[in-house]
């Protein structure tokens, strides 16, 4: 059965962001690329963190699991692990992923799981009122500061290369192509993959707003806006390690596009490795079934309820006399 | 008794509330973490540092666990210190409680009551302060804004007493007082200032052999909260019920202390026990749910029925005595817990006063009402049926179900 980006709504759900919120774009991006892979809701499982943004494992339809604040990523993990079979995707706020849960990013990239992230960039805690979140650069000032913003940003594609991702990339949340295609990429990606997806507020980050990234504030000599955004892809930029000889000089290119910022923001994939082993290949190197019998797969007890566990060998080592 | 000082009637929710009192209690250090229904606090006293009102360092962490972490280092050097939270955000912090009250930082944090997921849920019981009953903090529950007010004032005083030295927390019902504005009255900047005083510290030994105040200075370098194996471990632990037990006259000087500038006490600052005297029938509650009972006491009294309230307002540490006497001539007690404690018997009031009237001569007849969960409403005439039920109790002469839930559909 093909599927079409509406068969992955919730009618039954309001979608209760504020009018313009780049939210929804995000949803519809997320609809429109499980569509397109051919995906089916059983299939997928999408796990939120807590902020406005969590609110997408609510409006999209397949396995949903709205977590906890920040702890995103340990979900997503174990559900991943107990049942590769599926397509994980968790997702959450910037404040979420790199305030709060910012070990657990880290720590997810050790392990490569074959999974994607994707992180609402909106620089503000949206949920709570638009507090600075750790995307907000220093000396920024959102609607919600009394002061410029005193601490500095978190580079989150370079927090991500360095910590193990083997796939980072950053989109737009108005740019619904572009971001459906890079999710696309995301989950077709073998290991772990990370999306900083920029997402105006438009309620409380009044600086990095649709018209800034737009260029609206800065027109050529014909009155046209120059828009902040370009896309990697379009410059010859190539992410992918094709050979481990490459990755050093292939991540230091990326890390080198991450620190763009201001008048020109590169979108599009930065890195892209899928040499590294992924934990489950990493897993099936221990346990060679591990693909076939995953621990979801695997029965906890017979028909009347009795471990199907054998411990009796295991008991005999313990006997004394 | 009269006020001695003039005082402005402000139109406050208790998050503001709340923020204001620390405003004027010339504190060093707020470190804190945004979330609902506590924000407001936090938001209100950034305003204050913003517009140079205050002379307070102003930390935003990333998450409450710093929040507390950053307080606790505050207070080991003698700074005043604050923070608030709720719910998850005091789930969080759980580790850190423990380290707080262990070493000894009388660190003052407001909790704006609320759930605990799952499910999710941003409304108000007293599911998040009861969890860290025993994590060795001070805990106060407020009625209405005016006593929010008064109550985090006083909670520098009670922290900070010498005797006590242990952290507190004031807790204020999620949104029935955190986002309810009410008329509050406050006190003069001065006139605060004047009764929270300036951090006071018990001179201790330090390794050195010299006499030194209890706090991080390196002139007089000390160790605080080290490691401390089977050897000493427990003496610790011992020391600190013994700052809980001297918390109980410590919060009743203060509460009457405070009554002397303000015109305002409540009960003996552990418990407020209402038209209690020569009541046969007495409900205990906690927080803001205290008001509505009171209204349906003052109308049963009319009717001629002998009910009665306490107001329990310092939980821990739990005023045993105060209990005791205030209850044990009461024929039948409904004990109102807005919290579960799953797999027990009852709710955690219930468990302790049940527990404090075993050593009564004549145990009174008591029964346990769990309401308002995740903010459910619980209507006046819910309440009321309480105080039937008691009369129903007291005429058969024993208790037949004595867990119930009000409000629920089952
Ligand atoms: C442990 C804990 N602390 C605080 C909160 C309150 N809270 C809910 S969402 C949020 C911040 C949301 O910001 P972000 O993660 O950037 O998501 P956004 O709303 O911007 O999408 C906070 C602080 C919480 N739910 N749990
Ligand atoms: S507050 Fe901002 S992030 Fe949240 S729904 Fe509104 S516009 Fe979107
Ligand atoms: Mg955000």
């Amino acid at each position: 059965m093909v599927l079409k980006p509406s068969d992955f709504r919730v009618p039954e759900v309001y979608a209760d962001w504020c009018p313009g919120c780049g939210d929804f774009g995000i949803m519809n991006a997320l609809q429109m690329a499980f569509a397109e892979l051919g995906l089916e809701p059983h299939q997928i499982v999408l796990v939120s963190g807590i902020g406005c943004s969590g609110k997408e494992a609510h409006n999209v339809k397949c396995y949903g699991v709205h977590t906890l604040h920040g702890r995103t990523l340990p979900f997503a993990m174990g559900i991943k692990v107990a049942n590769p079979n599926l397509e994980v995707l968790a997702i959450g706020g910037d404040g979420d992923g790199l305030g709060i849960g910012a070990g657990h990013f880290v720590n997810a990239g050790r392990r490569n799981l074959d999974m994607t992230y994707i992180i609402h960039n909106n620089g503000v805690y949206g949920l709570t009122k638009g507090q600075a979140s750790p995307t907000l650069r220093l000396g920024v000032q959102t609607k919600s500061l009394p002061k410029p913003n005193i601490n500095e940003a978190i580079n989150s594609i370079g927090l991500a290369i360095i910590s193990g991702f083997t796939f980072a990339a950053r989109s737009y949340a108005y740019d619904v192509r572009h971001l459906k295609d890079t999710i696309k990429q995301a989950i077709q990606h073998k290991g772990l993959a990370f999306i900083d997806c920029l997402q105006p507020c438009p309620t409380y980050n009044n600086v990095t707003t649709k018209e800034w990234y737009a260029g609206e504030d800065r027109k050529d000599a014909s009155g046209k806006p120059q828009p902040r955004l370009y896309k990697l892809e379009e410059t010859g930029f190539d992410p992918v390690v094709h050979d481990w000889a490459e990755d050093f000089q292939k991540k230091m290119a990326a890390l080198d596009k991450a620190r763009e910022w201001g008048d020109r923001i590169p979108i599009g994939v930065f890195y892209k490795n899928e040499l590294e082993p992924t934990f489950q290949d990493r897993l099936t190197s221990r346990i060679p079934f591990y693909m076939q019998r995953p621990p979801a797969k695997q029965k906890l007890c017979d028909e009347n309820g009795f471990s199907t566990v054998d411990l009796s060998e295991f008991m005999k080592e313990l006997k004394t006399s | 008794m009269k006020s001695v000082v003039k005082q402005e009637r402000m139109a406050l929710s208790g998050d503001e509330a709340v923020a204001y009192a620390v405003k004027q209690s010339d504190v060093d250090v707020v470190a804190a973490y945004p979330i609902t229904p506590q924000t407001i606090i936090v938001e209100r006293f950034s305003e204050y540092v913003a517009n140079g009102e205050v002379q307070t360092e102003y930390i935003c962490t990333e998450s409450e666990h710093s929040a507390l972490a950053a307080c606790l280092a505050a207070s080991v050097t003698g700074a005043r210190t604050f923070t608030a939270s709720a719910s998850a955000g005091l789930a969080l912090m759980h580790e850190m409680l423990f380290v707080t009250s262990g070493c000894r930082a009388p660190v003052v944090m407001a909790i704006a009551n609320r759930a605990l997921s799952a499910p999710l849920n941003i409304h108000g019981d007293h599911s998040d302060s009861m969890a860290q009953r025993d994590s060795g903090w001070i805990q106060l529950y407020a009625e209405n804004a005016q006593e929010v007010y008064d109550s985090i004032i006083q909670a520098f005083r009670i922290a900070e007493d010498v005797d006590v030295l242990l952290p507190i927390m004031v807790g204020l019902d999620g949104f029935t007082l955190s986002h309810t504005l009410e008329n509050v009255d406050t006190l003069p900047d001065d006139a605060v200032k004047q009764f929270v005083g300036s951090r006071k510290f018990p001179n201790v030994l330090t390794h050195e052999g010299k006499k030194a105040p209890f706090k991080l200075d390196p002139e007089t370098p000390m160790t605080m909260g080290p490691i401390a194996l089977p050897n000493y471990y427990f003496e610790f632990k011992r020391q600190q019920e013994e700052a809980m037990k001297n918390a109980l006259s410590v919060i009743q000087k203060v509460n009457s202390e405070y009554a002397k500038i303000s015109d305002r006490s409540y009960g003996n600052g552990l418990i407020e026990p209402y038209r209690l005297d020569d009541a046969e029938i007495a409900a205990v509650c906690l927080g803001s749910t205290a008001g509505t009972m009171k209204t349906i006491v003052d109308a049963l009294r009319e009717k001629g029925v002998k009910a009665g309230l306490l107001r329990l307002r310092t939980f821990r540490p739990l005023p045993i005595e105060d209990l005791r006497s205030a209850l044990c001539n009461v024929k039948a007690v409904a004990v109102m817990d807005r919290c579960m404690s799953f797999g027990g018997h009852g709710g955690p009031v219930f468990h302790e006063i049940r527990n404090v009237l075993y050593d009564a001569d004549v145990r009174p007849y008591v029964v346990n009402y769990i309401y308002g969960l995740g903010g459910r409403d619980t209507s006046p005439l819910e309440l009321r049926s309480i105080y039937s039920d008691l009369q129903r109790i007291v005429a058969a002469k024993r208790v037949e179900k004595p867990i119930q839930y009000l409000g629920l559909r089952e």
